[in-house]
């Protein structure tokens, strides 16, 4: 692979995310930032099973030659699913809280403080 | 006699509950009553084979591996297999016995509620995921079961949706949880890169501790050192213990002493092998990676006992005080851990040699894990109790209880006082073995760790007193005692205190003991599952 992309890509998307859930105020940002943190972990996953010039490893007449790896995609998928749950969860808190906060900035959003 | 469990057992004990958990919907329909006894049931079961196995491992020793789809451990490498030894059975009972409380707690507590057969769910669901995190013998397999115990709790704790500070709290709680699983995956994700294996034993025994692995082990344990509350991370703590109803706490008591285990499970089995076999030379002298690990923890660990003491002493939230006494609990159990780490040292030959007070302080760690599970989710039910009773929160606006609740009040100056140690009770065993050891250590450790047990005890008195004693208010002149199964829930957990502080010897000796010996031998772990290769 050219320059290792796919890990610079990780890399990349795990900063992006970081940076959008700690600096960002807006509820709905910050759960963008956690996806993304997700998808880089997806794509670390996905990037470590595939080999150059790969094919899928379905055996059955299989035309010969180098298989990518099954194991971290079965992993991806697993971890996808999870992820869906855990967005939509969010998602629906985040409903919630604008109903009772009317707002989603973060700074306003402190009844647990005092 | 016992019975022998039958080698299935593992994975039933999380299958019943996972099976349990989408028929509630369904027996719900037909009736209430039916419903909580069908739960209570499939808790009893599963709680039946959690006793069944722990009594196996604690008398005859031995570890128990059961592997999926095949017959036996032929090709460990590639299959998902679940590994009992005596340390997740010990977590296991632990886990099982705060869950059946919690439910038979709730009966009375949720009884006003709508949408309880999806509470039970959630419960159920809960229970399978931190059972499954503490039985399982893959990494993969803890991650998928770590995000079964964070979104169950995260929904248990936003249950109470007409209130927004438990939406609130419940977000904290989901945003600091994914993204600790997320750093969970993305360590595993290195592991599989470079030894093409997810069971924890294979990895364990081919473990070279390169760079890779390096970071793997700061992102585990900074991972599940957050989600188990430790201080530069235990913000969300305060706010969904202080948030959720009261058996959801107790629950995600056990669910945070789940990820604790991952940090055991990390550093002593995962890591066991190659810790102390790295040294590094500053200024001539060896420094072990151990030590340093140890070390480090040990400063979190002193700081989630000062900070959490401190903050308790400032709050008027009856529950949010409690929360903050269970991060100085969480401390003294990370103080046993560090102190066993950081012991670890090396004699004048050079050869690695591991103190005996090093492994009384795990000893003491792992027995106050226990303790402050009984004690803390005691004092969480009490905390309900008084909210059951009252609807009221608030330490000012308290007072003059004593009168109206008298076993309700007994049972909080049973908590306070294991709590903070008090010799009848079980905390005064764990914490006395946790302040010789780092005694040995460092003196200076074991004294800040005395005084904070002692303000502990303060913060408790000054709760007793403002909720309890005083006058009697007249706003309060109509409260009566909570129900029977609320009172038996709590009874069920001080009778535990009690047995355990009149008999801390029998426990020490019959399950602490192999537990940690469990823990510590590394070596053991891995052949069972890799059949002496």
């Amino acid at each position: 692979m050219i320059f290792n992309i796919p890990f610079i890509a990780v890399a990349g998307l795990i900063l992006i995310g970081l940076y959008a859930l700690i600096f960002k105020r807006n509820l709905i940002k910050m759960v963008i930032g956690i996806t993304l943190i997700e998808s880089g972990v997806n794509l670390f996953l996905i990037t470590l099973g595939y080999r150059e010039n790969s094919i899928a490893p379905i055996y059955t007449s299989s035309p010969g030659g180098i298989m990518a790896l099954p194991v971290p995609q079965a992993l991806t998928l697993t971890s996808i699913v999870i992820g869906v749950a855990v967005l939509a969860l969010m998602l629906s808190l985040v409903i919630h809280i604008y109903r009772h906060y009317g707002t989603l900035d973060v700074r306003k959003i402190r009844r647990l403080k005092e | 006699m016992i019975p022998t469990p039958p080698d299935y057992t593992p994975a039933l004990i999380v299958a019943i509950p996972l099976l349990g958990a989408f028929l509630t919907p369904l027996v719900s329909r037909i009736n209430d009553k039916l419903r909580n006894i069908f739960v209570l049931a499939i808790l009893g079961i599963t709680g039946i084979l959690v006793f069944l196995l722990a009594y196996n491992i604690f008398i005859y020793g031995g570890i128990h591996t059961y592997v999926f789809g095949a017959k036996d451990l032929s090709l460990p490498v590639v299959r998902i297999l679940f590994e009992v030894d005596a340390m997740s059975v010990f977590m296991a009972a632990i886990a099982i016995i705060l869950s059946g409380v919690a439910v038979i707690y709730s009966w009375a507590f949720m009884k006003e509620n709508t949408g309880l057969d999806k509470f039970y769910t959630l419960v159920l669901l809960m229970v399978a995921g931190t059972l499954g995190m503490v039985l399982t013998g893959d990494m993969f397999n803890f991650f998928v079961f770590l995000e079964i115990t964070s979104i169950a709790s995260c929904a248990l704790i936003a249950f109470w949706t007409h209130k927004g500070e438990s939406v609130e709290a419940a977000f904290k709680y989901i945003v600091i949880s994914s993204i600790g699983a997320l750093f969970v995956l993305f360590a595993i994700g290195i592991f599989y890169a470079q030894y093409n294996a997810l069971n924890i034993a294979v990895i364990a025994s081919s473990l070279q501790y390169t760079f890779l692995d390096k970071v793997a082990l700061v992102l585990l344990i900074a991972a599940l050192a957050m989600k188990a509350g430790i201080v530069p991370m235990h913000m969300w703590l305060p706010d969904s213990y202080g948030r959720a109803p009261a058996p959801v706490t107790v629950m995600l008591v056990g669910a945070t002493l789940g990820s604790l285990y991952g940090v055991l499970r990390v550093t002593f089995t995962l890591y066991g092998n190659t810790l102390e076999l790295v040294v590094k030379e500053i200024f001539n002298s060896k420094i072990l990676v151990t030590n340093t690990i140890g070390w480090s923890i040990l400063v979190l660990a002193i700081c989630s006992i000062i900070i959490g003491v401190m903050m308790a002493l400032r709050q008027t939230d009856f529950k949010r005080l409690i929360s903050f006494a269970a991060v100085a609990e969480i401390g003294y159990m990370f103080l046993g851990i560090g102190t066993k780490l950081a012991s670890v040292g090396y004699n004048s030959t050079g050869t690695i040699i591991h103190p005996q007070h090093g492994i009384t302080a795990l000893e003491g760690g792992i027995f106050h894990i226990f303790n402050d599970a009984l004690d803390v989710g005691l004092l969480f039910l009490v905390a309900g109790a008084i909210y059951y009773a009252t609807k009221e929160r608030s330490l000012d606006k308290l007072g003059g209880l004593a009168r109206n609740m008298k076993y309700t009040t007994i049972f909080f100056i049973i908590g306070m006082l294991a709590v903070a140690g008090m010799p009848p009770f079980n905390g005064f065993a764990s914490k006395l073995l946790i302040y010789e050891s780092t005694y040995a250590a460092n003196p200076i450790i074991a004294i800040m760790a005395v005084l904070s047990s002692i303000m502990l005890l303060a913060v408790f008195v000054k709760v007793l007193h403002s909720v309890f004693l005083g006058p009697a208010l007249p706003k309060f002149k109509g409260v009566k005692e909570v129900p029977k199964s609320m009172l038996f829930a709590m009874g069920i957990l001080a009778t535990i205190i009690i047995m355990f502080g009149l008999f801390p010897d029998m426990v020490i000796t019959y399950i602490v003991e192999p537990a940690t010996d469990a823990l510590i031998n590394y070596n053991g772990y891995i052949t069972s599952a890799l059949g002496g290769i």
